[in-house]
Formats: C-alpha cells, structure tokens, sequence
C-alpha cells in the first residue's frame, strides 16, 4: 500500500495508533450514568424526582426500622422506653415468633419436628424443580410426604408407612400392566393399593399387632420370605399376575395355617409365654412414635406452608387430569370435567372453606371428626385444580394441531402421544400461568383465617392483637408476614424464570 | 373394604349419636374434657398468652365451668369461633357451651334454639371523643361525624338514639374495628361509638389513652352470657348455676384465697355451707360432687376477681364495675339464693 502511493502522498503512518481511552465522560461510573440516568433532561428531572422520593421513603422507615425494640414485654413497656420517639416496637415478634411460625398450640418442645421436615422439604424438592440432579433422588421426593406427616403429625410411623406400601404396591402392579394396557395397569394398580391399605389397617389393629410380637415376626418373616422365593421361582416361566398371586396365597396360607403352630414353637424355643396372648410382647404400634398433635394445634406459617405445598402439589397432577378431561372425545367425562371447572372457577374460595367448616359439619353426624385441614385442603386443592386445569387447556390450545397428528401417525395410542408428545410441550408453555396461580393460591392459604384456622395472619388477627399486651401493633406484625410471604412468593417467581430460561429450546 | 369402613363410621357415628342424646353432661364426664366456645380474640375477654394458654373473661368462665364439672380447670379444649362460626358450632354439636360474649336476644334465644343461662357482663353501646372535642355528653354531639361499623346492631342503635334526642350527625362508615381505630386517631371522625368494653380495649391500645374520654350514656342493652343448646335442661342447669356460684361467692365474701378454709368444715353461715357442699345436697341434685361450688371457685376465683384480673380498673382495659357490681352495690349481679 505504502509502495504505491509513496510518490503522490507526503506522509502515510504505517503502524495503527494505540486506541485512545475513551472520553471520561463516556465511560466508567460516569458514563453509566450519563446513559442511563441522565440521557436528557427529561430523563434527568425523572431521575432526580425518583431519587428524592426514595430518599423520603426511607428517611420515613428506616429509622423506625433501626430504631426499632426488641426488649420489652408489652407494647405500654415499649413506649415506655421510646418517650414519645417513633419507632418500631419488634419486642412483639420477639416474643411470640414462634406462635406465628408454628401457631399457639403446637408443643414447643416439638418444634424441631416441623423445622426438619421444612428442611427435608427442600431436599424432596430439589429433584422435582432441577431436573439436571440424579433421578435417584426422586426416591426420598417419593418418600418425604409420609416422612413429613410423621414428623408433624406424629402418632405411629406405620400408619404413614403402610399408606406408602399401598401406594408401592399400586405402582409396582402399574408398572407390571400399565405398559401394554394404560387402563388394566391403572385400575390394578388401584385395586392393590386398597387390599394393602385393608390387610395394614388389620395389622395396625390390636389382633393384628400381636402378630409382630417376637415370635409372630420370625414366623412371619420366613412366611414372607417363602412367599418371595415362589414368586422369583415362577416369574420366569409364567404370567407375572399368577407368580404374584400364587405367592401372596403361599403367604395368606402361611399366615393362617402354618404361622401359629410355628409361633409356638419358636416362642418355646426361645422361652417366651405368649399364653397373655402377647401383652408382654412389643407391639407395632410402639415403634416409632412421636408424641401425635392435633390438626387443630397447628398453625402460623407452618399452616400456610402446609397448606401451600400440599394443595399445589396435589392440584397439579388434578388440573392436568381435569384439562385433559375436558378436551376428551368422550362426552361423559368431557361434561364432568367442564361442569367441575366451571362450577369451582364460579365460586369464590371463602365460600368453599366455610362449606368445608360450618355447612359439613351439619351433615356430618355430631362426634365425627373429619380432619379440618383434610377438609380444607380437599377444598383449596378443588379451587386450584380447576385453575390450573384452565392454565393448562391454554397450553394444549396452543399447541399446533400437526402435533396431535404427528403422534397419531407414529401409531401412539393417547396416553403414550400425552406423554411423550403434547405434555411436554404444553406444560412448558404453560409456566408462567401455572406459577402464577401456585404464587395466588399460596397467598389464598391466609383466608382459612375467617374460618378460625390459626395461620400466620389468623395469629395476629387473632391471639396476637387480642392479648392484652400487644393490643394495637400492627404494623410490625403484618410487615413481618408480608415479608415472610414475599421471600416465599419471589423464591416460586424467581424459579419459573429460571424454568423458562432453561427449557427455550425455541429460537426467538 | 370401602363398605366395611364405611359401615364402621356409621356406627360410630351412631353410637356417638346416641351418646349425644344421654346428655351433654353425661358426654364431658365420659370425654374428660369441656368443648368451649370462645372468640379467636377479644381483649381482656379471651386470647391465648404468650405459652398459648388461653386467658380472659369469658375464659374463666369456661374454666369454671371445667372445674365444676370435672375438677380441673384445665380440662377445657377451647374452640376460637368467629361471629359467623359460632351459633353453627353450638349448634352441630362441636361445642358443650359457647361464652363468646355474645348478646342475650329475644330471636337468638327463642328462634336459634339456645338457651342463655345467664349474664356475665352487662355491656352497651357507648361514644368515645377526643378529650380536647370538650363534650362531656353523648347529647351535645349535634352535627357530629361518627365512625359506625356497618351492618351491626350499633348502627340501628345510633339512628335510634340521635333520632330520640333530635339532633343530626354523619356517620362515617367503617368496616373493622382497627379500621375504625385509625379513621378516629386520624380525626376521621368525631366519635367512635361501639360497645363500651370495646371502646375501653381500643382505648387502652392507645398511644395517649388519657386524651379520649367515654361519655357516660350507654345507648343500648348488650347483655352478654354464656349460652348451650335447647332441649338439655340438666346441662344448661349445671352451667347456669357455675355461673351463679361465682356470682354469689363475690356476694358471700368467698375467694379463692379463703375458698379453702370455708369449705374445709361446715362454718355459720347456712348459704355458704350448702354452696361450698359442706351442708345439703346441692351437687348431688346436680348430679355433680358435692364440691362442686369449691371448685369452681377455686378455679379463678369469685366473679369479682376474674372480672378484676381480665378486665377491671387496674388491667390496661380498666373498665369499671357499673352495672356489673353486686346488686348490693348498686349493680344488676343478683344470684339467686342457693337453696
């Protein structure tokens, strides 16, 4: 280049000149902002107005905030000390935050019961929300609800065990049948469950518990453990509906016939009386107890929490069922699902809860007690699932109708095209909504406070503001819930995000 | 299986039916513990403390109630009830008794099917005004703004009383009782007016309570009891005679301080021998222990002093006895004779 103009130019720099730092006023701090902040004057005056009135914001809160007691056992005692000063009056959560975490009438001796299971809550749902951790996590996720009734309820763990072995035996015979018939493997699985829920319900009893006396459990053990080697022997060569059933009548023979003349001989053999028809001997039902406590005992945050996870968990399998219902060809369960929707989304949740609270309660015959949370979560699982079921008829509309019949012509039957093909799909569209109405129905959770459940805002509502000590403190008690309620609240919001991010596998 | 459980909790069920009709009293004894009713909070009248003990007013009398009845004062579950929950709990059977200070009213009496078994607190609606307002009766509040809670009794009493004195007012509506506390500490209105326990609770949460004064005129009759179900006279009797038992100990100078030595022997005075069971037959005729009385009493003490200890004049709520003294002391208290 330089060869060529060499005769017609005076001049020509051979080397680039080293990049100049761009003008102060252009970069860093002060270029941010000029950009940002003070692009024009319009923009200029926005800015400085927002930052005068943030400025009286927090002039206005903050010293009240810091300013704040924590020591003092009334809201006369706090004022007290103030003299006249403005300031928050803290020493309320300081003593009674644990009533408005846990409600006024849980032992407080137990409180490490619900804490764990929050705890334990996280790591259940942590497989669930990132799909990236290892699926054998998915185990403990499948375990933790009964592990958490347990531990906040109480009472014997083999209750919630044998709750979780029906649902195991529902699943295995599902496994066993659901792939080559959905609705064979889907009402088997249903069938088992029920005879393991009726034989533990047995057992559980105080006939049955004797059975687990010493003796009784090695008789039984061999029992079982005959029953297993038939199955394995005759699962290779026959049906898996005959192995199975020949060793559970292998077992039912055992139990009946051979157990106790075998229990004797054990207990001879190991020289235990069992002529007290077992008394003496440790029953089931003294393993694994916890001091039970009353749903009526619970309350605060623990309740909203409860109720929360409970209902959006138990919602979302109901409304996808619910949406898959209503667009069904068949018209009995098309027009169950639409007149359920249609009548849940048409009447407000409070008039639910107090269906669940006073009306039942005229139906039910006087002395049945039919679990109050039970009730209401039947209810707010009702009220959401008829939501969710709406949100996710939005995501299957969505979809293109070349999909449907792109899984048609792969020879899919339905239940096979719904899981591999449309849900997928369909659900992911379906976040934001879905999330949305988990955000509104956690928030819902507060209204069981009408319906005199004590959770957090029924606890100050109530208990609280109505003690003679703390009568007239309001605003640090509801400053207290909202932030508890946003941390939860944002935490969901913040997760959908990352959801959407992490499954745009379009190009937009 | 579905069948089998289902028959079961019929005959639960059944049996719990049938239980129900032998009587309430019969069905705390078996139970060991008094179903109560009460308020999810009321201040002074009944709150869980800070260890979730219930307190109060209306709580000493279901205390009372237990003791009597069981001999341990704390053999009560209480039952919070909102206003709307209440009379249905009462009336499913989910609770034994319901001391929510409630107002004794013909239609609740007669066509609800309740039974009141008396008055606890003698309560009526009344003003609160700013001190510096300079209104020393409810009668020179002509033109005045009024914070009224919509859709209550209150509201008709309000219209009555201005209307019957000829002079006008504006009444600002208000939802909420705490609603009602801002609008008025934010001179949103000139006066508050509500029942005045009510009144003297919202006052005491105030950061001056000495610049608001409560008109002397009571504007309406609130009296507030305890109430069972219809149709179970030997229960509505034990209740109502619990009751008029405190009422009666404060009249015959029994406490809990000297409710142990009074009833230790039969001591001069007839009446309070046959109360405390040291003479007669009373408890017996109630199908109760003879102590019965004694241990009410000893429970939380004479009427007088659950009254002082939940809501008398040295309590933040600091109400007066007015029309809740002893009839011998000008009030409306009048037990009748034990006997």
């Amino acid at each position: 280049m330089s060869e060529a103009h060499a005769h017609s130019v005076a001049f020509v720099r051979e080397s680039a000149l080293p990049p100049a730092p761009p003008p102060v006023t252009e970069a860093g701090v002060i270029g941010w902002m000029r950009q940002n902040l003070f692009a024009t004057w319009a923009n200029a005056l926005l800015t400085i107005a927002a930052i005068y009135f943030i400025y009286l914001l927090l002039t206005a809160t903050l010293p009240w905030i810091l300013g704040g007691i924590w020591a003092a056992d009334s809201l006369a005692e706090c004022r007290d000390i103030l003299e006249g000063r403005s300031a928050a009056c803290f020493a309320v959560l300081a003593e009674r935050w644990n009533q408005l975490l846990f409600g006024f009438k849980y032992p407080d001796e137990y409180y490490w019961r619900p804490g764990i299971a929050f705890i334990l809550l996280f790591v259940a749902a942590a497989p669930v929300l990132f799909f990236d951790l290892p699926r054998k996590l998915l185990i403990f996720t499948a375990i933790y609800p009964f592990l958490a009734y347990w531990l906040i309820w109480g009472g014997t763990i083999w209750s919630p065990a044998f709750a979780a072995l029906g649902f195991v035996a529902g699943y295995v015979i599902f496994d066993v049948y659901g792939k080559h018939n959905f609705a064979a493997g889907f009402f088997g699985g249903i069938v088992a469950a029920l005879v393991v829920w009726w034989l533990s319900g047995y057992l559980m009893s105080a006939e049955g518990s004797t059975l687990f006396s010493g003796p009784g459990l090695i008789a039984n053990a061999l029992g079982a453990a005959a029953a297993l080697v038939a199955y394995l022997l005759l699962r290779k060569n026959t049906e898996p509906i005959i192995a199975v059933g020949s060793a559970l009548l292998l077992f039912v023979v055992w139990w009946a016939v051979i157990a106790p003349a075998l229990m004797f001989r054990i207990a001879l053999l190991l020289g235990i009386a069992i002529a007290d028809g077992g008394a003496s001997a440790i029953t089931l039902s003294d393993i694994g107890v916890l001091e039970p406590v009353q749903s009526r005992d619970m309350g605060g945050f623990m309740l909203n929490m409860i109720l929360g996870v409970v209902c959006v968990s138990l919602s979302l399998p109901l409304g996808i069922a619910l949406a898959m219902g209503r667009q069904s060809s068949m018209p009995l369960i098309r027009w169950i699902s639409v007149v359920f929707i249609e009548f849940i989304r048409g009447v407000p949740l409070i008039t639910l809860l107090f269906v669940a609270n006073v009306v039942l309660a005229y139906f039910l015959p006087p002395g049945t007690t039919f679990d109050l949370i039970l009730r209401v979560i039947i209810m707010i699982t009702m009220f959401a699932s008829a939501y969710i079921a709406e949100v996710i008829r939005g995501g299957l509309a969505a979809l293109p109708k070349g999909q449907y019949e792109a899984a048609n012509s792969l020879g899919l039957d339905y239940a096979q095209a719904m899981r591999l093909i449309i849900l997928p799909q369909a659900l992911k569209i379906s976040i934001p909504g879905i999330v949305n109405v988990s955000v509104g129905l956690f928030k819902d959770t507060t209204l069981v406070s009408i319906i005199t459940m004590f959770d957090l805002v029924g606890m100050i509502r109530g208990p609280i503001l109505a003690s003679t000590d703390w009568n007239g403190v309001y605003w640090e008690l509801f400053s207290f819930a909202a932030v508890l309620f946003f941390i939860t609240c944002y935490g969901i919001s913040q997760y959908s995000q990352w959801l959407e991010r992490r499954l745009a596998t379009d190009h937009r | 299986m579905k069948k089998s459980v289902f028959l079961g909790a019929l005959t639960v069920a059944g049996l719990a039916a049938g239980a129900a009709a032998a009587g309430t009293l019969d069905d705390v004894k078996a139970r060991g513990t008094l179903n109560c009713g009460v308020t999810t909070g009321l201040v002074g009248f009944a709150a869980p403390d800070a260890n979730g003990v219930w307190q109060g007013f209306d709580v000493g009398v279901c205390r009372a109630v237990a003791a009597a009845v069981l001999g341990d004062a704390n053999a009560v579950e209480f039952v919070p009830t909102t206003g709307k929950t209440r009379f249905t709990a009462l009336a499913s059977g989910e609770i034994d008794m319901l001391a929510r200070n409630t107002t004794w009213t013909f239609s609740r009496d007669v066509d609800l099917k309740f039974e009141f078994i008396g008055t606890n607190y003698y309560d009526g609606q009344g003003f609160m005004v700013p001190k510096a307002l300079g209104v020393s009766s409810a009668k020179e509040l002509d033109g005045a703004t009024v914070c009224i809670q919509t859709g209550t009794t209150t509201e008709l009493n309000l219209a009555d009383f201005f209307r019957k004195n000829n002079i006008s007012y504006e009444p600002v509506p208000i939802e909420t009782s705490a609603e009602g506390q801002q609008q008025y500490l934010a001179g949103a209105c000139d006066t508050y007016t509500t029942d005045a326990s009510g009144l003297a609770s919202l006052r005491a949460a105030f950061e001056k309570p000495g610049d608001h004064v409560i008109l002397p005129e009571i504007i309406s009759k609130e009296p507030l009891g305890p109430l069972v179900r219809h149709g179970d006279n030997e229960w509505g009797d034990t209740v109502r005679w619990t009751l008029n038992a405190l009422i009666a100990a404060e009249e015959m100078g029994i406490t809990s301080a000297n409710v142990t030595e009074m009833s230790a022997k039969a001591g001069d005075s007839p009446e309070v021998n046959r109360l405390l069971g040291t003479e007669g037959n009373l408890g017996e005729m109630l199908g109760l222990d003879a102590d019965w009385a004694t241990k009410a009493i000893m429970a939380g003490g004479n009427y007088g002093e659950i009254f002082e200890k939940n809501i008398g004049e040295n309590t933040p709520i600091g109400l007066a006895r007015g029309l809740n003294a002893q009839w011998t002391d000008g009030g409306l208290l009048y037990s009748p004779p034990f006997r």
